[in-house]
């Protein structure tokens, strides 16, 4: 008798708890330059499961990521520094801000269909992006720092908070959205990227859908954003709100796998070796990573993940139903 | 009033140029359903190409164009023949990021190949010679710029209306499989589609690279701007994108009143405002949204 069911859920979320626990105590055993790398791994992970989540099932691709990440950046540098809060738990606070900005836009930018929805959020980063550099309380265009609220906290603990905070947001994030892809609401997400047709046929508020999914994609690049520039201790307006940051999440996501929670890990994991590889090469590194791209869209649109699950039958995060005997 | 006045007629001139820029990026979602992400990134190789043409040839700037157009619509014959018509019917996911990788090569072969420097087409006094008109200054440049964007609006219109060539374009958007029954290759029609797209967009470059400062990441605001035209104007006629890039214009102007960086803030929000209150564009007859 064939049974239409949900493969075992624990196999994935077990191994990435036992990874989180073991990565957990990396900072008594590696150096800083290791752990700021892995920064950066984390917080291009959860950004990239965020745009993941916008694009591959609902289908509307956002080239204005940098809105959220340079509103995260900017709310957590605004409260430390003009607020005198520890910017450490000033994180969350730069995905709601974030979040909000999403709800307020969300209405305008769902009016545009499809590819349209692109260009119209690269617009509404390039709104605060011009807003942020007029504007003395943030720094205008030389930007704010971290500098002096940070003067009492030492390197090795500031590497190793920012590190865990990191840590957490890249677990916490796939964690939750494996919990939520595998929930009836995660179904009905399926069912709007498949056929928003038939999903509006079997009561499913495709509007609704669609705008919570770009709020909650949102709050998690806020935070993203917020812990990468609490790495580096300094945010300006052209670095935060620059689309060079959908650039690279489109790049992950693409390369790994869209639609997948495995595919933004290993396209995450995929770049971060190529830069440290070929990052000398400059300007013909990027083409290369460019043509790379185009080069996987063209031949292997379901990324590399995709490409070995159906090869290998592999799958860590299993979120569809599977026909079993 | 007489700021009021000029700030409207200033506006209009410069809409000149949104409106012609914005004019190729309609075109090329009209007949291929393609949101060209690199739709800017071309008008800047198209400015770098007149640098070329002057650096290594005889040809003056303004003469750079006879080669620019010809040499642009080449290019986006080339592009589809070879990238984009394997993409078509595979949603519109694709075509899009496709376009996206396309705009990072772009920028970092112009930066390999010219540098990040700002440079400028140099026409000299035809940049900035003006006529004075009821005591406005008209610069001849935008004036030139309008008058070549109503001429080229008025040209592709009369050709999807009244040629041949127009009535098979309509025919493969409306339903290519029909088409292809009556023996129409839909993927010539789509490079024949992507070559006036990119001519018209040489033009628009051409201009922009005469009239601004350019630099490799200069074509991401060129983008936005073609893009808020488009939409400002609504995506059903191309009357729209000239009307549409008009408005812009005049936002544009009106900002710069403000302080001189807030010139494009205005746009975006006209833009959003335009997104709130008519969904459907300038030229929308009730209906709402986008197709």
């Amino acid at each position: 008798m064939a049974e239409r069911r949900l493969e075992r859920p624990l196999g994935g979320a077990v191994g990435l708890l036992a990874f989180g626990a073991a990565a957990a105590v990396a900072p008594w055993f590696v150096e800083g330059s290791t752990l700021q790398l892995a920064v950066e791994v984390c917080v291009m992970i959860a950004m990239a499961q965020a745009w993941n989540l916008l694009a591959g099932y609902t289908g509307f691709v956002s080239v204005g990521q940098q809105a959220f990440i340079g509103l995260g950046a900017y709310a957590l540098f605004a409260v430390a520094v003009h607020g005198g809060i520890d910017p450490f738990l000033a994180v969350p606070l730069g995905g709601l801000v974030a979040a909000g900005i999403g709800v307020l836009a969300a209405p305008a930018l769902f009016r545009l269909r499809g590819p349209h929805f692109a260009i119209g959020t690269w617009v509404l980063a390039e709104l605060f992006r011009i807003a942020f550099t007029h504007s003395a309380w943030f720094g205008g265009a030389s930007g704010l720092t971290l500098a002096r609220v940070l003067r009492g906290v030492s390197p090795e603990t500031r590497v190793q908070l920012t590190y865990w905070l990191a840590l957490a947001l890249a677990l916490g994030t796939t964690l939750a959205l494996y919990a939520l892809l595998r929930s009836p609401w995660g179904l009905a997400l399926r069912t709007v990227r498949d056929n928003e047709a038939s999903a509006q046929s079997v009561g499913v508020d495709v509007a609704r859908v669609k705008r919570r999914v770009f709020v909650a994609a949102a709050f998690i690049t806020g935070c993203a954003g917020a812990v990468s520039y609490l790495q580096t201790m300094f945010v300006t307006t052209s670095a935060a709100f620059t689309v060079e940051w959908s650039a690279l999440i489109i790049f992950v996501v693409i390369i790994g796998g869209l639609g997948t929670l495995e595919g933004p890990i290993l396209g995450t994991l995929v770049y971060f070796a190529l830069r440290e590889l070929l990052a000398d090469y400059g300007t013909w590194y990027v083409i290369a990573l460019g043509a790379f791209a185009i080069a996987v869209m063209m031949i292997a649109p379901e990324g590399l993940w995709g490409r070995l699950a159906r090869a290998t039958g592999w799958r860590l995060f299993p979120t569809t139903l599977r026909l079993r005997r | 009033m007489n700021a009021v006045a000029d700030t409207l007629v200033q506006g209009l001139l410069l809409g000149g140029h949104f409106a012609l820029s914005g004019l190729g990026l309609a075109l090329a979602f009209g007949i291929m359903r393609i949101v060209n992400i690199a739709h800017g990134d071309l008008l800047v190789v198209a400015a770098y190409l007149g640098v070329a043409l002057v650096r290594l040839t005889p040809l003056s700037p303004l003469a750079a164009v006879l080669v620019i157009v010809p040499a642009m619509a080449a290019l986006g014959w080339l592009l589809q023949r070879t990238l984009f018509n394997r993409l078509v019917g595979q949603g519109d996911l694709a075509p899009m990021l496709v376009t996206f990788g396309l705009s990072i090569i772009v920028h970092n072969a112009l930066q390999e190949l010219f540098s990040a420097d700002f440079q400028t087409l140099d026409a000299g006094a035809a940049r900035t010679a003006s006529v004075e008109v009821a005591r406005m200054h008209l610069g001849l440049l935008p004036l030139a710029t309008l008058a070549l964007a109503a001429l080229v609006y008025a040209g592709v219109h009369a050709l999807m209306r009244h040629t041949r060539f127009g009535r098979i374009v309509r025919a493969t958007v409306d339903d290519p499989e029909v088409a292809a029954l009556m023996g129409i290759d839909a993927r010539r029609v789509y490079a024949a589609g992507m070559a006036l797209a990119l001519g018209i967009a040489g033009l628009a470059g051409w201009l922009y690279g005469i009239k601004s400062s350019f630099n490799p990441l200069t074509g991401g605001n060129e983008l936005l701007f073609a893009f808020e035209a488009v939409i400002i104007g609504g995506l059903g006629s191309i009357w729209g994108s000239f009307a549409g890039g008009l408005v812009l214009g005049i936002a544009h102007v009106a900002g710069t009143q403000v302080d001189a960086g807030w010139g494009a803030f205005a746009g975006h929000v006209a833009f959003f405002g335009f997104l709130f209150l008519r969904p459907g564009g300038l030229l929308a007859r009730g209906g709402s949204g986008h197709g």
